[in-house]
């Protein structure tokens, strides 16, 4: 496999900030509207996160006017401009599908505390 | 120009083109080639050029190959594969074949052979469709009917179960995507037939234009 990791190795990202499940992130996403292009941000909490090399993938969920938005991003994808870490979360499990089920006050995510 | 090549196909992933998009890709060991001999018209009654692809251990070389490869005074490969051209004369014995006579965006035709899927029923097999599950139908992936009755027979060409896959197969119109001939390496998008390890023929596409 080792062609393979080469091809892969140039498209590969080493810039991406330290995140998991739980935490909450600012995507930077370009977007591309005609000719033109600009920077959209989507803000919201890391549901879950593939580590399968290039094809890595992570979730983000916000609820946007009470419906809830979740969108899968490919990790290395040039699309993405930036990935901002704001705040990391406590969590007890790697996929947050149970964020789905609660709203409100409930769908809050414990804050994780340095010292 | 026609040209080719002979490969081993390593494997597949996916990467970003220029517009951020994903692309799948099928990443390719292809040549160094080598140039057994030269087959012309006169002579052989058709014009095609003799590629050798590989490397092989000394002593798997039979006596006959042996013979052979010292015959054109090249070193022993693995495959042996004629590719039919119209022009060769720009290849001489003994010259190598690298991927550099490829560029990226240019179409190729990719030739394997697909995996082997054993012994399968109709419906795998031709696609045909299946019987009710429930019901008490009793009637669930059987080939039905053979035909009429009257001619006492079956006739020829009837789809029935049977070996599946392990034949050779001929993907069209697949873009290079990629070209290092320092690594040997050809990067075509999409899929290609076989296995991983197995020997690949890439051509340049016979849908021109």
């Amino acid at each position: 496999m080792d062609l393979v990791k080469m091809v892969e190795q140039e498209h590969l990202k080493n810039d991406i900030p330290n995140f998991k499940a739980g935490d909450t992130v600012k995507v930077h996403v370009k977007v591309v509207e005609g000719n033109r292009q600009r920077i959209q941000v989507f803000e919201g909490i890391v549901i879950r996160r593939k580590n399968a090399g290039i094809n890595s993938t992570f979730t983000v969920r916000r609820v946007s006017y009470g419906v809830g938005v979740e969108r899968t991003f490919l990790l290395h994808s040039p699309m993405i401009d930036k990935i901002e870490l704001v705040k990391e979360g406590l969590v007890r499990r790697a996929k947050l599908y149970y964020l789905r089920g609660l709203r409100g006050k409930a769908a809050r995510i414990k804050e994780k505390r340095s010292n | 120009m026609k040209k080719g090549i002979l490969g081993k196909k390593i494997g597949m992933t996916q990467i970003f083109d220029e517009a951020g998009k994903a692309v799948p890709v099928t990443v390719i060991e292809a040549g160094p080639c080598v140039v057994i001999r030269k087959k012309t018209e006169d002579k052989d009654g058709y014009t095609a050029i003799q590629v050798g692809f590989g490397s092989i251990k000394e002593k798997k070389v039979n006596k006959p190959l042996k013979g052979y490869f010292a015959k054109y005074q090249v070193k022993p490969v693995r495959y042996i594969r004629e590719l039919r051209l119209e022009d060769i004369s720009q290849y001489e014995v003994g010259q190598e074949i690298k991927t550099d006579i490829f560029t990226p965006g240019e179409r190729v035709d990719v030739i394997g052979t697909s995996k082997g899927k054993g012994f399968t029923g109709s419906i795998k097999l031709y696609n045909q469709a299946r019987g009710p599950m429930s019901h008490g139908s009793h009637y669930h992936r059987a080939p039905g009917s053979l035909g009429s009755i009257a001619p006492a027979r079956v006739f020829k060409g009837r789809m029935l179960p049977g070996r599946m896959g392990n034949e050779r197969v001929t993907v069209q119109n697949l873009e290079v995507i990629k070209v290092d001939p320092e690594r040997n390496l050809l990067v075509v998008k999409g899929s290609v037939p076989g296995k991983k390890g197995s020997l690949v023929i890439i051509k340049n596409t016979v849908k021109a234009g």
